[in-house]
């Protein structure tokens, strides 16, 4: 019996203690079910982001570079069909094995071998590996021959950039290439980049990114653990980049790179009205089509190694002296500001008996001198005495204050180009704040001809001829096609306030900021003046330019030659009085030129420069006159095309 | 005495078939038939390996279930030394002949299947400890010396299955036996001291882990750790279940196994599978079939005479508690990933054996529930 109550007992124990332990199972599962409540009910959204993250892996899909145009539509960089080799890396098994028989079909050389190797490694195992960007048609035939060899080998037929008038806009439109890790920071970039994408890396190509980029697409795919795509979901389509349409006429930039060739220097020409840029040559140039799949060692050598300096833009970013070009300005601030009498003499007596103040001596270009001039004379044959003395009285400050405001001493473009110049109109303020130093009469005098500080780039020059040309009325210089100007209007309204001469209302010689399209002079006549002196320079006899002149009223144009010096000349140069061809290169004077045409009804501006060319009445004036009738030419085309008339480009 | 061996064979074999506890066979059938569908998922909607290989090891591991059944409790009783000692002897033929996959030797090569051993050594700890208790007197189970036996015989397997090595199986068998001699009714501070010093000595244990026991240790409380090497699993477990949301994504629809994001998916990642597929609602439902077959088992052992019944049946019932709590607090990423397997649900031969093995004495204890056990 003790046996069996002990039994009882332990029966009841064992019982007990299962209930405990049932007790403790029931809290558990209760714990998974909250468990299971949490993951798929109340966060349900989070792990559904996260499955359809690890299902669904995107493929970008790069999109076409936008095309540029020059004013009349003519394409200036299109998107060309390349051949290309792309390796699928997650289809490859033996990397090796393929890139060895892809070299022997392609001829691969140890290089670029290594090139592929290394940036394999940046890759990731799902990425696509481009092997080739540009592959000869006989290549890829080659390739699609092997094809069935070569794992995770897909030959694709894509765009790239191209350029069909080469070397002739390299300096305008810039090039492309591979985007540099500081490319990858400007936002418009790092939004729409695709690996193997190409970036603009000058000019236009630039700093036009964010038009002409355009969208990446997107191609979705369902993919497995291991990153091997199932099935495509969804396929969003890339979109091209926007058009630019430039202001630039090509046949006249290709005519003007053509008058530069062989030669180092600028041509730049403008709408004195619109200020639409219609040529912007820089000469030497080189091939923008070589960069847009990297450049090799060699071609690059050569181009960075010019004397001539092919990479430098000169229109914008090359700096000199205006020299004589200047003149035109000086005159106009001179009587502008009331500063003395166009009829007032001063005789130009030759080297013997040169301008002379506190002791130093200021000559004339001229040896044998001027004789008696007055200001038309001294503009038309520019003689420097007569300039010396002007800006002697002007003052430099004076000076630099009407330099401004046509157009020195600022960037011209804007931001279109990262390269370009302020140039430099030097005044005393300048001089104190930069070199700490007081400013010297005798620099004002050099100043009056175009030399000392002074510093422009020829697109400067060619903006500061147009707004004289248009009668002294501020543009708007631009070489993007600005569509939210009217320039019919714009044109209207400048030639409606130039015959209508109300009474000014206000004090036009300070420093003060114009607006544009409206009138930066104080008297008319002033401006009318220099406008008829610069005539006669180019149109009369012992005019500096007279050479060069057309009779024809068409094509009849006006301008002022310029020399400048790119070192001071010493008593020994003026005794031995060299040619040009004389002279050796480097030290051989720069050629200047600026002019507008037609006279009567002035519409173009232009201005030349032709590095150590000797002086400006030979080496630039003539190529003016040659690219100015080819700008007349084709004036009623552009007017036409511009108003509206497409259907005649 | 002579009355009870008269009773016990005078049990018709209608009166067997009576006994029978049919819901259970019906819950095993059901658990059995979601576990074909779920392998049948995992393979991306193919009859091929492993399906097949389910379906004919659920039917012939049934049949055998159904024909154990019917074997004497009293002969499970008898032999349940002989049980452990094989089991033992397995074990330690493991350490000598055994196989090894991914770094662990746990099977022995039977040709029709690759036994783990270890697996069967969850039966035999519980069947062994039920004899045990069965036949100590309830005033000597506080005593040292009627202690220390099954400390040992607990000691030794799970020493051999931590050195396979196989840290899951191992704490499974060492939970199922503790929760027996808890079952019998030994005094709670020993548990209490017992578990404090497991607290103590845990930086030690900790340290003479394998480097791979300890990285998953270490992912489990922070599986941001290393997402794509060991908290790959977790994550990837986690992001499946929480995709499924209520109803889940639909049979054959999960994408994270499908698309192979979910490692070891027939095994002990099952359930990640069936939650993607049938959400919270078909979870539930499968965790209250396994409730069902808990208390099933309970319910037996409460309708038994015998002490070795009432042991057997509470600790089984445990046992299957433990496996499927650990499973699913594994790939929910409440627990550390240790391997254990999903009973009847999870694809693996030894596993399933042992389970219907171990069915197949409660079903026996059920069938035989009169039957009183003699001490001796």
């Amino acid at each position: 019996m003790l046996n069996r109550g002990r039994n009882i007992e332990k029966g009841r124990v064992i019982t007990r203690r299962m209930f405990i332990l049932a007790a403790a199972k029931i809290l558990l599962f209760a714990g998974i079910s909250s468990r299971l409540y949490n993951l798929q009910i109340s966060d349900r959204e989070k792990y559904e982001i996260l499955s359809d993250k690890n299902r669904i892996r995107e493929w970008k899909t790069p999109p076409q570079r936008g095309i540029i145009v020059d004013n009349f539509n003519k394409v200036l960089a299109s998107n060309d069909r390349v051949f290309q080799l792309h390796l699928i890396l997650d289809e490859i098994n033996d990397f090796d094995l393929t890139i060895f028989k892809i070299k022997n079909i392609i001829g691969l050389d140890q290089f670029e071998i290594k090139k592929l190797y290394k940036k394999k490694e940046r890759l990731k195992p799902w990425d696509t590996l481009v092997v080739s960007d540009n592959l000869t048609w006989e290549q890829f035939s080659k390739i699609n021959l092997y094809l069935h060899e070569l794992e995770g080998a897909k030959p694709v037929l894509s765009t790239s950039r191209f350029y069909p008038y080469s070397n002739d806009l390299v300096h305008i439109v810039g090039y492309v290439g591979d985007a540099s890790p500081k490319d990858l920071e400007k936002p418009e970039i790092k939004e729409n980049f695709v690996p193997g994408l190409k970036v603009g890396k000058y000019g236009i190509e630039n700093s036009q990114e964010k038009m002409l980029i355009g969208n990446y697409g997107i191609k979705r795919y369902e993919v497995n653990a291991s990153g091997k795509r199932i099935s495509q979901i969804d396929y969003i389509k890339e979109r091209q980049g926007n058009k630019v349409n430039l202001t630039i006429d090509i046949e006249i930039q290709k005519y003007a790179q053509e008058l530069l060739k062989g030669k180092a220097g600028s041509i730049c020409a403008m709408d004195i009205y619109t200020g639409e840029v219609v040529a912007m040559a820089s000469s030497p140039t080189y091939d923008p089509n070589k960069f847009t799949h990297g450049i090799n060692q060699k071609d690059w050598q050569e181009i960075r190694n010019n004397p001539l300096k092919p990479l430098l833009n000169k229109s914008i970013a090359g700096l000199y002296s205006p020299g004589s070009t200047f003149k035109p300005l000086v005159a106009l601030a001179a009587l502008e500001y009331g500063i003395l009498d166009p009829n007032k003499t001063i005789r130009c007596k030759g080297h013997n008996h040169p301008y002379e103040l506190y002791g130093v001596k200021y000559h004339c270009w001229k040896k044998e001198g001027h004789g008696y001039m007055r200001l038309r004379n001294a503009i038309k044959q520019s003689c420097d005495i007569y300039f010396y003395e002007m800006a002697r009285l002007l003052g430099v400050d004076k000076l630099s204050i009407i330099a401004k405001r046509y157009g020195l001493g600022t960037n011209v473009l804007g931001e279109i180009y990262n390269d370009e110049k302020k140039g430099l109109v030097p005044d005393t303020k300048w001089k104190r704040r930069v070199l700490e130093q007081s400013w010297y009469l005798g620099e004002t005098v050099i100043n009056g001809i175009g030399q000392g500080y002074i510093q422009t780039t020829p697109l400067q020059l060619c903006l500061m001829t147009a707004q004289i040309a248009n009668g002294g009325y501020k543009i708007k210089p631009h070489i993007i096609k600005d569509e939210s100007i009217n320039y019919k209007s714009v044109i209207n309204k400048i030639k409606l306030d130039q015959s209508n001469f109300p009474l000014h209302e206000r004090n036009y010689l300070d420093d003060i900021n114009v607006e544009y399209y409206q009138r930066m002079y104080h008297k008319k006549s002033n401006i009318n003046f220099v406008l008829d002196a610069m005539f006669g320079s180019t149109n009369e006899q012992y005019g500096t330019s007279y050479k060069s002149r057309y009779d024809d009223p068409k094509y009849q144009f006006a301008g002022k030659t310029g020399t400048s010096q790119v070192r001071k000349i010493t008593d020994l140069d003026r005794e031995l009085d060299l040619d040009t061809e004389q002279i050796e290169y480097k030290k051989r004077d720069h050629a200047l030129y600026v002019a507008f045409a037609p006279y009567k009804d002035p519409r173009y501006a232009i201005s030349v420069i032709i590095e150590h060319g000797g002086s400006g009445s030979k080496a630039a004036a003539p190529l003016a006159s040659k690219l100015i009738k080819r700008i007349i030419d084709r004036h009623k085309l552009r007017e036409q095309f511009n108003n509206g008339n497409t259907s005649l480009a | 005495m002579l009355r009870e061996r008269i009773q016990a064979s005078n049990y018709s074999f209608l009166d067997k078939l009576r006994s029978i506890d049919y819901l259970l066979i019906l819950l095993i059938i059901a658990i059995g038939s979601i576990s074909v569908f779920a392998i049948y998922s995992t393979e991306g909607g193919k009859f091929s390996f492993y399906t097949k290989n389910h379906i004919i090891r659920l039917s012939v591991f049934f049949s055998l279930f159904l024909v154990l059944s019917f074997v004497r409790v009293s002969t499970w009783y008898k032999n349940a030394y002989l049980f452990y000692i094989v089991g033992l002897i397995l074990l330690i033929t493991v350490l000598f002949f055994g196989i090894s996959a991914s770094g662990a030797t746990r099977w022995i090569n039977l040709y029709f299947l690759n036994l783990q051993p270890s697996e069967l050594m969850k039966i035999a700890v519980i069947i062994c400890f039920a004899r045990y208790y069965h036949r100590i007197q309830s005033s000597d189970i506080q005593s040292y010396k009627f202690l220390i036996q099954p400390v040992i015989l607990l000691i030794i397997p799970c020493y051999l299955v931590i050195q396979q090595p196989d840290l899951g199986t191992s704490i499974l068998i060492a939970g199922s036996g503790i929760a027996i001699i808890w079952l019998a009714g030994l005094n709670i501070k020993y548990f209490v001291y017992s578990g404090l010093l497991l607290l103590v000595s845990l930086p030690f244990a900790i340290s003479v882990l394998k480097p791979y026991q300890k990285s998953r240790i270490l992912t489990f409380f922070n599986p941001d750790r290393d997402p794509l090497g060991a908290g790959y699993q977790i994550i990837q477990s986690k992001i499946a279940i929480g995709s499924g949301g209520f109803f889940g994504k639909g049979y054959l629809k999960g994408t994270q196994s499908y698309l192979e994001f979910l490692p070891e998916k027939h095994t002990d990642f099952i359930f990640t599978l069936f939650s993607e597929e049938f959400g919270f609602l078909g979870s539930i439902i499968l965790l209250f079939l396994y409730i069902l077959l808990i208390y099933r088992i309970i319910n037996v052992g409460l309708v038994s005479r015998s002490f070795f019944a009432k042991l057997y049946c509470f600790g089984f019932a445990t046992a299957i508690f433990l496996y499927v709590f650990v499973n699913i607090s594994m790939v929910l990423g409440m627990l550390p990933i240790v391997g254990a397997p999903l009973p009847i649900m999870s694809y693996g031969g030894s596993s399933l054996l042992s389970i219907m093995l171990g069915l197949s004495i409660v079903m026996s204890c059920k069938i035989y529930n009169q039957e009183q056990i003699s001490v001796y």
